[in-house]
Protein backbone atom coordinates (compact mmCIF):
# COMPACT_ATOMS: atom_id res chain seq x y z
CA UNK A 1 0.00 0.00 0.00
CA UNK A 2 1.76 3.12 -1.23
CA UNK A 3 1.42 6.54 0.34
CA UNK A 4 -1.39 8.22 -1.62
CA UNK A 5 -1.95 11.41 0.31
CA UNK A 6 -1.51 14.69 -1.57
CA UNK A 7 -2.02 18.34 -0.64
CA UNK A 8 -3.80 21.06 -2.57
CA UNK A 9 -2.99 24.30 -0.78
CA UNK A 10 -3.94 23.66 2.85
CA UNK A 11 -6.20 20.85 1.83
CA UNK A 12 -5.16 17.27 2.56
CA UNK A 13 -6.55 14.62 0.24
CA UNK A 14 -6.29 10.99 1.38
CA UNK A 15 -5.74 10.08 -2.27
CA UNK A 16 -5.65 12.11 -5.50
CA UNK A 17 -9.04 10.96 -6.83
CA UNK A 18 -11.80 13.56 -6.79
CA UNK A 19 -15.12 13.79 -8.62
CA UNK A 20 -15.73 16.55 -11.15
CA UNK A 21 -18.44 19.14 -10.69
CA UNK A 22 -21.75 18.39 -12.40
CA UNK A 23 -21.06 14.68 -12.78
CA UNK A 24 -21.49 13.46 -9.21
CA UNK A 25 -24.31 15.61 -7.84
CA UNK A 26 -23.79 16.16 -4.12
CA UNK A 27 -22.32 12.70 -3.65
CA UNK A 28 -25.30 11.14 -1.89
CA UNK A 29 -26.84 10.18 -5.26
CA UNK A 30 -23.99 7.64 -5.51
CA UNK A 31 -24.06 6.48 -1.87
CA UNK A 32 -25.57 3.06 -2.75
CA UNK A 33 -22.80 2.41 -5.28
CA UNK A 34 -19.65 4.08 -3.92
CA UNK A 35 -18.00 4.37 -0.49
CA UNK A 36 -17.96 8.19 -0.52
CA UNK A 37 -15.60 8.33 2.46
CA UNK A 38 -12.85 6.74 0.36
CA UNK A 39 -12.76 9.58 -2.17
CA UNK A 40 -10.02 12.18 -2.15
CA UNK A 41 -12.72 14.80 -2.60
CA UNK A 42 -16.11 15.60 -4.05
CA UNK A 43 -16.67 18.79 -6.03
CA UNK A 44 -20.36 19.43 -5.97
CA UNK A 45 -22.53 20.86 -8.72
CA UNK A 46 -21.90 24.43 -9.94
CA UNK A 47 -23.53 26.87 -7.55
CA UNK A 48 -24.45 30.49 -8.20
CA UNK A 49 -25.56 33.36 -5.96
CA UNK A 50 -29.12 33.20 -7.32
CA UNK A 51 -31.06 30.15 -8.57
CA UNK A 52 -30.72 29.39 -12.28
CA UNK A 53 -33.06 27.36 -14.49
CA UNK A 54 -30.39 26.49 -17.04
CA UNK A 55 -30.99 26.07 -20.76
CA UNK A 56 -33.91 24.43 -22.54
CA UNK A 57 -34.03 20.73 -23.39
CA UNK A 58 -32.34 19.12 -25.35
CA UNK A 59 -29.16 19.64 -23.40
CA UNK A 60 -27.18 16.56 -24.35
CA UNK A 61 -25.87 14.77 -27.42
CA UNK A 62 -23.86 11.58 -27.50
CA UNK A 63 -20.68 11.72 -29.61
CA UNK A 64 -17.90 9.28 -30.50
CA UNK A 65 -16.33 8.41 -27.12
CA UNK A 66 -17.90 11.41 -25.49
CA UNK A 67 -20.88 13.65 -25.00
CA UNK A 68 -21.89 17.26 -25.43
CA UNK A 69 -23.92 19.10 -22.82
CA UNK A 70 -25.40 22.56 -22.55
CA UNK A 71 -27.03 22.36 -19.13
CA UNK A 72 -26.21 26.00 -18.38
CA UNK A 73 -25.54 25.93 -14.63
CA UNK A 74 -29.00 24.88 -13.47
CA UNK A 75 -28.93 25.07 -9.67
CA UNK A 76 -31.05 26.24 -6.76
CA UNK A 77 -28.65 28.94 -5.61
CA UNK A 78 -26.13 29.21 -2.78
CA UNK A 79 -28.68 29.80 -0.02
CA UNK A 80 -30.46 26.56 -0.89
CA UNK A 81 -27.11 24.77 -0.74
CA UNK A 82 -26.28 26.27 2.67
CA UNK A 83 -29.74 25.57 4.13
CA UNK A 84 -30.59 22.14 2.73
CA UNK A 85 -27.72 20.39 0.98
CA UNK A 86 -24.95 21.24 3.43
CA UNK A 87 -26.51 19.18 6.23
CA UNK A 88 -26.56 16.12 4.01
CA UNK A 89 -22.86 16.36 3.09
CA UNK A 90 -21.15 17.95 6.09
CA UNK A 91 -20.46 14.69 7.91
CA UNK A 92 -18.78 12.87 5.03
CA UNK A 93 -15.21 11.87 5.81
CA UNK A 94 -14.02 13.21 2.47
CA UNK A 95 -13.41 16.80 1.36
CA UNK A 96 -16.56 18.35 -0.05
CA UNK A 97 -15.78 21.39 -2.19
CA UNK A 98 -18.29 23.64 -3.91
CA UNK A 99 -17.94 24.70 -7.53
CA UNK A 100 -18.84 28.40 -7.67
CA UNK A 101 -19.97 30.31 -10.74
CA UNK A 102 -21.34 33.77 -11.40
CA UNK A 103 -22.03 36.53 -13.88
CA UNK A 104 -19.87 39.26 -12.28
CA UNK A 105 -16.83 39.33 -9.97
CA UNK A 106 -19.14 40.62 -7.21
CA UNK A 107 -21.50 37.63 -7.70
CA UNK A 108 -18.63 35.18 -7.46
CA UNK A 109 -17.26 36.88 -4.35
CA UNK A 110 -20.61 37.03 -2.56
CA UNK A 111 -21.35 33.38 -3.34
CA UNK A 112 -17.87 32.37 -2.12
CA UNK A 113 -18.25 34.44 1.06
CA UNK A 114 -21.46 32.61 1.97
CA UNK A 115 -19.79 29.23 1.45
CA UNK A 116 -16.80 30.37 3.53
CA UNK A 117 -19.14 30.39 6.55
CA UNK A 118 -19.74 26.64 6.27
CA UNK A 119 -17.24 24.93 8.61
CA UNK A 120 -17.05 21.63 6.78
CA UNK A 121 -16.52 23.00 3.28
CA UNK A 122 -12.72 23.43 3.19
CA UNK A 123 -12.48 24.90 -0.30
CA UNK A 124 -14.14 26.04 -3.49
CA UNK A 125 -13.50 25.58 -7.16
CA UNK A 126 -14.10 28.77 -9.09
CA UNK A 127 -15.73 28.02 -12.41
CA UNK A 128 -14.53 30.62 -14.93
CA UNK A 129 -14.93 28.16 -17.77
CA UNK A 130 -18.58 27.18 -18.28
CA UNK A 131 -19.16 27.34 -22.06
CA UNK A 132 -22.96 27.19 -21.79
CA UNK A 133 -24.02 30.51 -20.28
CA UNK A 134 -24.29 33.88 -21.99
CA UNK A 135 -23.42 36.03 -19.00
CA UNK A 136 -20.15 35.32 -17.24
CA UNK A 137 -18.95 31.73 -17.15
CA UNK A 138 -16.35 31.14 -19.81
CA UNK A 139 -16.03 34.82 -20.70
CA UNK A 140 -14.09 35.24 -17.43
CA UNK A 141 -11.82 32.34 -18.27
CA UNK A 142 -10.73 33.39 -21.73
CA UNK A 143 -8.81 36.57 -20.94
CA UNK A 144 -6.07 37.07 -18.37
CA UNK A 145 -7.52 40.39 -17.19
CA UNK A 146 -11.04 39.02 -16.65
CA UNK A 147 -9.77 35.85 -14.95
CA UNK A 148 -7.56 37.89 -12.66
CA UNK A 149 -10.42 40.25 -11.76
CA UNK A 150 -12.65 37.39 -10.59
CA UNK A 151 -9.93 35.67 -8.60
CA UNK A 152 -8.92 38.97 -7.00
CA UNK A 153 -12.50 39.72 -5.93
CA UNK A 154 -13.01 36.23 -4.50
CA UNK A 155 -9.61 36.04 -2.81
CA UNK A 156 -10.46 39.15 -0.77
CA UNK A 157 -13.49 37.42 0.70
CA UNK A 158 -12.55 33.76 0.67
CA UNK A 159 -9.75 32.63 3.03
CA UNK A 160 -9.87 28.84 2.50
CA UNK A 161 -8.52 26.73 -0.36
CA UNK A 162 -9.27 28.38 -3.69
CA UNK A 163 -9.06 26.29 -6.85
CA UNK A 164 -9.71 27.93 -10.23
CA UNK A 165 -11.13 25.77 -13.02
CA UNK A 166 -9.72 26.75 -16.39
CA UNK A 167 -11.21 26.70 -19.86
CA UNK A 168 -9.43 24.89 -22.70
CA UNK A 169 -11.15 27.21 -25.20
CA UNK A 170 -8.21 29.63 -25.27
CA UNK A 171 -5.09 30.21 -27.33
CA UNK A 172 -2.65 29.75 -24.45
CA UNK A 173 -3.96 28.18 -21.24
CA UNK A 174 -0.67 28.76 -19.41
CA UNK A 175 -1.17 32.55 -19.55
CA UNK A 176 -4.53 32.26 -17.78
CA UNK A 177 -3.06 29.86 -15.23
CA UNK A 178 -0.27 32.31 -14.42
CA UNK A 179 -2.74 35.19 -14.17
CA UNK A 180 -4.89 33.42 -11.55
CA UNK A 181 -1.81 32.20 -9.68
CA UNK A 182 -0.63 35.81 -9.42
CA UNK A 183 -3.94 36.77 -7.79
CA UNK A 184 -3.57 34.17 -5.07
CA UNK A 185 -5.27 31.02 -6.36
CA UNK A 186 -4.11 27.96 -4.38
CA UNK A 187 -4.54 25.61 -7.31
CA UNK A 188 -5.84 25.35 -10.86
CA UNK A 189 -8.01 22.54 -12.21
CA UNK A 190 -8.20 21.80 -15.90
CA UNK A 191 -9.76 21.22 -18.30
CA UNK A 192 -13.42 22.18 -18.38
CA UNK A 193 -15.31 21.03 -21.49
CA UNK A 194 -14.25 21.88 -25.04
CA UNK A 195 -16.86 23.78 -27.00
CA UNK A 196 -18.41 21.61 -29.66
CA UNK A 197 -21.46 20.93 -31.79
CA UNK A 198 -23.55 18.11 -33.23
CA UNK A 199 -26.12 18.35 -36.03
CA UNK A 200 -29.10 16.12 -36.78
CA UNK A 201 -29.05 16.00 -40.59
CA UNK A 202 -32.62 14.65 -40.87
CA UNK A 203 -34.11 17.46 -38.82
CA UNK A 204 -31.45 19.86 -40.13
CA UNK A 205 -30.79 21.45 -36.77
CA UNK A 206 -28.36 21.32 -33.88
CA UNK A 207 -28.92 18.54 -31.37
CA UNK A 208 -28.54 21.10 -28.57
CA UNK A 209 -31.07 23.80 -27.68
CA UNK A 210 -28.51 26.61 -27.70
CA UNK A 211 -26.63 25.33 -30.74
CA UNK A 212 -23.34 24.50 -29.03
CA UNK A 213 -22.26 22.61 -25.93
CA UNK A 214 -19.27 21.39 -23.94
CA UNK A 215 -17.56 18.19 -25.03
CA UNK A 216 -16.41 15.72 -22.37
CA UNK A 217 -15.39 12.08 -22.15
CA UNK A 218 -12.43 10.00 -23.36
CA UNK A 219 -12.34 11.85 -26.71
CA UNK A 220 -10.92 14.97 -24.99
CA UNK A 221 -8.29 13.19 -22.91
CA UNK A 222 -5.23 13.79 -25.11
CA UNK A 223 -6.01 17.53 -25.26
CA UNK A 224 -6.54 17.70 -21.49
CA UNK A 225 -3.34 15.77 -20.81
CA UNK A 226 -1.29 18.10 -23.01
CA UNK A 227 -2.71 21.18 -21.29
CA UNK A 228 -2.08 19.78 -17.81
CA UNK A 229 1.52 19.06 -18.81
CA UNK A 230 1.96 22.62 -20.12
CA UNK A 231 0.34 24.29 -17.12
CA UNK A 232 2.20 22.16 -14.57
CA UNK A 233 5.45 23.49 -16.03
CA UNK A 234 4.19 27.09 -16.05
CA UNK A 235 2.95 27.51 -12.47
CA UNK A 236 4.18 26.68 -8.96
CA UNK A 237 0.76 25.95 -7.44
CA UNK A 238 -0.61 22.39 -7.64
CA UNK A 239 -2.53 21.41 -10.76
CA UNK A 240 -5.64 19.22 -10.69
CA UNK A 241 -6.08 17.32 -13.95
CA UNK A 242 -9.35 16.28 -15.53
CA UNK A 243 -10.76 15.58 -18.96
CA UNK A 244 -11.79 12.10 -20.06
CA UNK A 245 -10.22 10.13 -17.21
CA UNK A 246 -11.93 6.73 -17.17
CA UNK A 247 -9.53 4.35 -15.44
CA UNK A 248 -6.37 4.14 -13.34
CA UNK A 249 -4.10 4.24 -16.40
CA UNK A 250 -5.61 7.56 -17.48
CA UNK A 251 -5.24 8.90 -13.93
CA UNK A 252 -1.58 7.85 -13.77
CA UNK A 253 -0.92 9.59 -17.10
CA UNK A 254 -2.24 12.85 -15.66
CA UNK A 255 -0.20 12.46 -12.48
CA UNK A 256 2.97 11.85 -14.50
CA UNK A 257 2.12 14.89 -16.66
CA UNK A 258 2.20 17.01 -13.53
CA UNK A 259 -1.23 16.80 -11.88
CA UNK A 260 -1.13 16.55 -8.09
CA UNK A 261 -4.72 15.29 -8.06
CA UNK A 262 -7.26 14.29 -10.69
CA UNK A 263 -11.00 14.50 -11.15
CA UNK A 264 -13.31 11.95 -12.70
CA UNK A 265 -16.30 13.34 -14.55
CA UNK A 266 -18.21 11.83 -17.43
CA UNK A 267 -16.89 8.34 -16.61
CA UNK A 268 -19.20 8.38 -13.56
CA UNK A 269 -22.14 8.14 -15.99
CA UNK A 270 -20.78 5.02 -17.65
CA UNK A 271 -19.70 3.29 -14.46
CA UNK A 272 -20.99 4.93 -11.27
CA UNK A 273 -18.42 2.93 -9.26
CA UNK A 274 -15.44 3.95 -11.43
CA UNK A 275 -13.86 6.15 -8.74
CA UNK A 276 -13.29 3.18 -6.45
CA UNK A 277 -11.67 1.24 -9.31
CA UNK A 278 -9.35 4.16 -10.08
CA UNK A 279 -8.21 4.47 -6.45
CA UNK A 280 -7.56 0.72 -6.25
CA UNK A 281 -5.90 0.70 -9.66
CA UNK A 282 -3.48 3.51 -8.80
CA UNK A 283 -2.54 1.71 -5.62
CA UNK A 284 -2.02 -1.60 -7.40
CA UNK A 285 0.17 0.00 -10.05
CA UNK A 286 2.33 1.83 -7.49
CA UNK A 287 2.81 -1.39 -5.51
CA UNK A 288 3.59 -3.41 -8.63
CA UNK A 289 6.26 -0.89 -9.61
CA UNK A 290 7.73 -0.54 -6.13
CA UNK A 291 6.71 3.11 -5.82
CA UNK A 292 6.27 3.91 -2.13
CA UNK A 293 4.95 7.45 -2.44
CA UNK A 294 2.68 8.86 -5.13
CA UNK A 295 4.79 12.04 -5.21
CA UNK A 296 7.53 9.98 -6.83
CA UNK A 297 5.52 9.83 -10.05
CA UNK A 298 3.89 13.27 -10.06
CA UNK A 299 5.32 15.55 -12.75
CA UNK A 300 7.95 13.10 -13.87
CA UNK A 301 7.38 13.63 -17.60
CA UNK B 1 -31.40 1.01 -2.94
CA UNK B 2 -29.74 1.15 -6.35
CA UNK B 3 -27.84 -1.85 -7.69
CA UNK B 4 -25.02 -2.04 -10.21
CA UNK B 5 -24.56 -5.60 -11.42
CA UNK B 6 -23.88 -7.87 -14.35
CA UNK B 7 -27.20 -9.58 -14.99
CA UNK B 8 -27.45 -12.71 -17.06
CA UNK B 9 -29.56 -12.90 -20.19
CA UNK B 10 -31.72 -16.01 -19.74
CA UNK B 11 -33.66 -15.64 -22.97
CA UNK B 12 -34.33 -13.20 -25.77
CA UNK B 13 -37.78 -13.28 -27.30
CA UNK B 14 -38.01 -11.56 -30.68
CA UNK B 15 -41.57 -10.20 -30.84
CA UNK B 16 -41.18 -8.88 -34.39
CA UNK B 17 -38.18 -7.52 -36.32
CA UNK B 18 -36.56 -4.81 -34.20
CA UNK B 19 -38.52 -5.59 -31.02
CA UNK B 20 -37.24 -8.00 -28.38
CA UNK B 21 -37.98 -8.89 -24.78
CA UNK B 22 -34.78 -9.54 -22.83
CA UNK B 23 -35.41 -11.84 -19.89
CA UNK B 24 -32.64 -11.16 -17.36
CA UNK B 25 -31.88 -13.06 -14.22
CA UNK B 26 -29.48 -13.03 -11.28
CA UNK B 27 -28.31 -15.39 -8.52
CA UNK B 28 -29.82 -13.03 -5.98
CA UNK B 29 -33.53 -12.35 -5.72
CA UNK B 30 -34.35 -9.11 -7.53
CA UNK B 31 -35.07 -6.18 -5.21
CA UNK B 32 -38.45 -4.51 -5.05
CA UNK B 33 -39.06 -2.55 -8.23
CA UNK B 34 -41.89 -0.13 -8.95
CA UNK B 35 -43.70 -0.29 -12.27
CA UNK B 36 -42.48 2.65 -14.35
CA UNK B 37 -38.96 2.50 -12.95
CA UNK B 38 -36.14 1.79 -15.41
CA UNK B 39 -32.73 0.17 -15.90
CA UNK B 40 -29.61 1.87 -17.31
CA UNK B 41 -27.75 -0.68 -19.43
CA UNK B 42 -24.16 -0.49 -20.54
CA UNK B 43 -23.85 -1.45 -24.19
CA UNK B 44 -20.53 -2.87 -25.27
CA UNK B 45 -19.39 -3.59 -28.79
CA UNK B 46 -20.24 -0.34 -30.57
CA UNK B 47 -17.87 2.61 -30.88
CA UNK B 48 -20.90 4.80 -31.57
CA UNK B 49 -22.55 3.88 -28.27
CA UNK B 50 -21.01 5.77 -25.40
CA UNK B 51 -23.68 6.26 -22.74
CA UNK B 52 -25.87 3.70 -21.00
CA UNK B 53 -29.31 3.07 -22.48
CA UNK B 54 -32.34 3.63 -20.24
CA UNK B 55 -34.95 0.88 -20.70
CA UNK B 56 -38.18 0.69 -18.69
CA UNK B 57 -39.10 -2.39 -16.69
CA UNK B 58 -41.56 -4.45 -18.72
CA UNK B 59 -42.24 -7.15 -16.14
CA UNK B 60 -40.82 -8.74 -13.01
CA UNK B 61 -41.55 -12.44 -12.70
CA UNK B 62 -41.08 -13.33 -9.03
CA UNK B 63 -41.61 -17.06 -9.64
CA UNK B 64 -38.68 -17.34 -12.03
CA UNK B 65 -36.69 -14.33 -10.69
CA UNK B 66 -36.73 -12.65 -14.10
CA UNK B 67 -36.58 -8.99 -15.02
CA UNK B 68 -38.03 -8.32 -18.47
CA UNK B 69 -37.00 -5.43 -20.68
CA UNK B 70 -38.80 -4.66 -23.93
CA UNK B 71 -36.32 -3.10 -26.32
CA UNK B 72 -37.10 -1.39 -29.63
CA UNK B 73 -34.06 -1.07 -31.90
CA UNK B 74 -34.09 2.65 -32.71
CA UNK B 75 -30.33 3.15 -32.87
CA UNK B 76 -27.03 1.29 -32.60
CA UNK B 77 -27.23 0.75 -28.83
CA UNK B 78 -30.74 -0.65 -28.76
CA UNK B 79 -30.01 -2.67 -31.91
CA UNK B 80 -27.16 -4.43 -30.11
CA UNK B 81 -29.46 -5.09 -27.15
CA UNK B 82 -32.10 -6.76 -29.32
CA UNK B 83 -29.39 -9.06 -30.69
CA UNK B 84 -28.22 -10.33 -27.29
CA UNK B 85 -28.22 -14.08 -26.76
CA UNK B 86 -29.00 -16.36 -23.83
CA UNK B 87 -25.97 -16.58 -21.55
CA UNK B 88 -24.69 -13.07 -22.33
CA UNK B 89 -24.12 -10.66 -19.44
CA UNK B 90 -25.42 -7.09 -19.29
CA UNK B 91 -24.12 -4.51 -16.86
CA UNK B 92 -27.24 -2.93 -15.34
CA UNK B 93 -27.91 -0.04 -12.96
CA UNK B 94 -31.35 -0.46 -11.37
CA UNK B 95 -34.02 0.28 -10.31
CA UNK B 96 -34.01 3.98 -11.19
CA UNK B 97 -36.52 6.81 -10.98
CA UNK B 98 -39.99 7.18 -9.54
CA UNK B 99 -42.57 4.80 -10.96
CA UNK B 100 -46.36 4.91 -11.24
CA UNK B 101 -48.16 5.39 -7.94
CA UNK B 102 -50.52 2.68 -6.74
CA UNK B 103 -54.03 4.05 -5.98
CA UNK B 104 -54.59 4.67 -2.29
CA UNK B 105 -58.31 3.74 -2.45
CA UNK B 106 -59.36 0.09 -3.03
CA UNK B 107 -61.29 -1.31 -6.01
CA UNK B 108 -60.40 1.39 -8.51
CA UNK B 109 -61.19 1.26 -12.21
CA UNK B 110 -58.07 2.45 -14.01
CA UNK B 111 -57.22 3.17 -17.63
CA UNK B 112 -53.66 2.44 -18.77
CA UNK B 113 -52.93 4.05 -22.15
CA UNK B 114 -49.81 3.09 -24.09
CA UNK B 115 -48.45 3.86 -27.53
CA UNK B 116 -45.74 1.98 -29.44
CA UNK B 117 -42.98 0.60 -27.22
CA UNK B 118 -44.38 2.85 -24.46
CA UNK B 119 -46.75 0.02 -23.62
CA UNK B 120 -43.82 -1.79 -21.95
CA UNK B 121 -44.14 -0.57 -18.32
CA UNK B 122 -47.95 -0.89 -18.37
CA UNK B 123 -47.76 -4.70 -18.38
CA UNK B 124 -46.07 -4.94 -14.98
CA UNK B 125 -48.15 -2.06 -13.64
CA UNK B 126 -51.34 -3.81 -14.80
CA UNK B 127 -50.33 -7.02 -13.07
CA UNK B 128 -49.66 -5.26 -9.76
CA UNK B 129 -52.93 -3.33 -10.01
CA UNK B 130 -54.85 -6.56 -10.68
CA UNK B 131 -53.05 -8.30 -7.77
CA UNK B 132 -54.08 -5.40 -5.51
CA UNK B 133 -57.73 -5.86 -6.41
CA UNK B 134 -58.12 -3.01 -8.89
CA UNK B 135 -59.59 -3.22 -12.38
CA UNK B 136 -57.04 -2.15 -14.97
CA UNK B 137 -58.25 -1.55 -18.54
CA UNK B 138 -55.57 -1.32 -21.22
CA UNK B 139 -55.85 0.98 -24.22
CA UNK B 140 -52.91 0.42 -26.56
CA UNK B 141 -52.25 2.26 -29.81
CA UNK B 142 -50.02 1.68 -32.82
CA UNK B 143 -49.71 2.39 -36.52
CA UNK B 144 -50.78 -1.13 -37.43
CA UNK B 145 -51.78 -4.41 -35.77
CA UNK B 146 -48.18 -5.65 -35.54
CA UNK B 147 -47.22 -2.62 -33.43
CA UNK B 148 -49.41 -3.73 -30.52
CA UNK B 149 -47.09 -6.06 -28.66
CA UNK B 150 -47.68 -8.64 -25.92
CA UNK B 151 -51.47 -8.60 -26.38
CA UNK B 152 -51.99 -12.05 -24.89
CA UNK B 153 -50.10 -11.00 -21.74
CA UNK B 154 -52.07 -7.79 -21.26
CA UNK B 155 -55.31 -9.80 -21.59
CA UNK B 156 -54.30 -11.85 -18.53
CA UNK B 157 -54.59 -8.80 -16.30
CA UNK B 158 -57.50 -6.80 -17.71
CA UNK B 159 -59.69 -5.85 -20.63
CA UNK B 160 -57.65 -4.88 -23.71
CA UNK B 161 -58.72 -2.18 -26.16
CA UNK B 162 -56.65 -1.14 -29.16
CA UNK B 163 -56.45 1.56 -31.79
CA UNK B 164 -54.50 1.35 -35.04
CA UNK B 165 -53.92 4.18 -37.47
CA UNK B 166 -54.69 1.91 -40.44
CA UNK B 167 -57.67 0.22 -38.80
CA UNK B 168 -56.09 -3.26 -38.99
CA UNK B 169 -57.05 -3.95 -35.36
CA UNK B 170 -59.97 -2.70 -33.26
CA UNK B 171 -60.74 1.05 -33.54
CA UNK B 172 -59.17 3.01 -36.41
CA UNK B 173 -57.32 6.17 -35.39
CA UNK B 174 -55.50 7.34 -32.27
CA UNK B 175 -56.01 6.24 -28.67
CA UNK B 176 -58.10 9.35 -28.06
CA UNK B 177 -60.60 8.12 -30.69
CA UNK B 178 -61.51 4.96 -28.74
CA UNK B 179 -65.00 4.70 -27.24
CA UNK B 180 -63.61 3.30 -23.96
CA UNK B 181 -62.82 6.89 -23.04
CA UNK B 182 -66.55 7.50 -22.64
CA UNK B 183 -66.59 5.15 -19.65
CA UNK B 184 -65.78 6.21 -16.09
CA UNK B 185 -62.29 5.75 -14.64
CA UNK B 186 -60.76 6.80 -11.34
CA UNK B 187 -57.38 7.52 -12.90
CA UNK B 188 -55.44 7.33 -16.15
CA UNK B 189 -51.80 6.31 -16.57
CA UNK B 190 -49.98 6.79 -19.84
CA UNK B 191 -46.67 6.06 -21.53
CA UNK B 192 -45.76 6.54 -25.16
CA UNK B 193 -44.95 9.24 -27.71
CA UNK B 194 -45.17 12.73 -26.24
CA UNK B 195 -47.94 13.99 -28.59
CA UNK B 196 -50.08 11.02 -27.52
CA UNK B 197 -49.39 11.61 -23.82
CA UNK B 198 -50.17 15.31 -24.20
CA UNK B 199 -53.51 14.44 -25.84
CA UNK B 200 -54.27 11.97 -23.04
CA UNK B 201 -53.28 14.55 -20.40
CA UNK B 202 -55.54 17.14 -22.01
CA UNK B 203 -58.43 14.65 -21.99
CA UNK B 204 -57.82 13.81 -18.31
CA UNK B 205 -57.60 17.46 -17.31
CA UNK B 206 -60.81 18.28 -19.19
CA UNK B 207 -62.68 15.49 -17.41
CA UNK B 208 -60.93 16.13 -14.07
CA UNK B 209 -59.44 12.64 -13.91
CA UNK B 210 -56.15 12.09 -12.06
CA UNK B 211 -53.45 11.27 -14.64
CA UNK B 212 -49.80 10.22 -14.57
CA UNK B 213 -47.47 10.17 -17.59
CA UNK B 214 -44.11 8.44 -18.00
CA UNK B 215 -41.59 10.49 -20.00
CA UNK B 216 -38.60 9.26 -21.96
CA UNK B 217 -36.35 12.31 -22.38
CA UNK B 218 -32.77 11.63 -23.49
CA UNK B 219 -30.61 10.84 -20.50
CA UNK B 220 -26.96 10.49 -19.60
CA UNK B 221 -26.47 9.59 -15.93
CA UNK B 222 -29.84 8.19 -14.83
CA UNK B 223 -29.08 9.35 -11.28
CA UNK B 224 -30.18 12.99 -11.29
CA UNK B 225 -26.71 14.50 -11.41
CA UNK B 226 -26.02 15.59 -15.01
CA UNK B 227 -29.32 17.49 -15.38
CA UNK B 228 -29.52 16.68 -19.10
CA UNK B 229 -32.97 15.02 -19.22
CA UNK B 230 -35.00 17.87 -17.75
CA UNK B 231 -38.68 18.54 -18.44
CA UNK B 232 -40.35 21.88 -17.75
CA UNK B 233 -42.69 21.62 -14.79
CA UNK B 234 -44.68 24.08 -12.73
CA UNK B 235 -41.69 24.09 -10.35
CA UNK B 236 -39.13 24.70 -13.10
CA UNK B 237 -36.85 22.21 -14.84
CA UNK B 238 -36.87 18.80 -13.20
CA UNK B 239 -34.88 15.65 -13.95
CA UNK B 240 -36.92 12.97 -15.68
CA UNK B 241 -34.46 10.29 -14.55
CA UNK B 242 -34.70 10.94 -10.83
CA UNK B 243 -37.86 12.95 -10.15
CA UNK B 244 -39.66 11.09 -12.95
CA UNK B 245 -39.92 9.36 -15.31
CA UNK B 246 -43.52 9.29 -14.03
CA UNK B 247 -45.12 12.67 -13.30
CA UNK B 248 -48.58 13.83 -12.29
CA UNK B 249 -49.58 15.63 -15.50
CA UNK B 250 -50.76 18.62 -13.44
CA UNK B 251 -47.12 19.16 -12.43
CA UNK B 252 -45.97 19.32 -16.06
CA UNK B 253 -45.82 22.52 -18.05
CA UNK B 254 -47.86 21.00 -20.90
Amino acid sequence: MAQLQVNIGNLQLQNPVMTASGTFGYGFEFADLVDLDRLGGIIVKGTTLNPREGNDYPRMAETAQGMLNCVGLQNKGVDYFCTYIYNAVKNLKTNVLVNVSGSSPEDYAECAARIAELDNIPGIELNISCPNVKDGGMSFGTSCTAAASVVKAVRQRYPKTLIVKLSPNVTDITEIARAVEAEGADSVSLINTLMGMSIDIERRCSRLSIGTGGLSGPCIKPVALRMVWQVAKAVKIPVIGLGGISNATDALEFLMAGATAIQIGTANFLDPAVTMKVIDGINTWLDAHGVKDIHDIIGTI
Amino acid sequence: MKHLKDLQVRAVELLRPGYAVLRLTDEEVFPEMQPGQFVEIRVDGSPETFLRRPISINFVDRDTNELWLLVHAVGKGTEILTKMRAGDKLNCLYPLGQGFSMPSEPNQRLLLIGGGVGTAPLLYFGKLLRDAGHEPVFLLGGKTEGDILQRELFEKYGRLCCTTEDGSLDTKGFVTNHSILEEDFHAIYTCGPKPMMKAVAAFAKKHKIYCEASLENMMACGLGVCLCCVEKTVQGNRCVCMEGPVFDVNDLDW
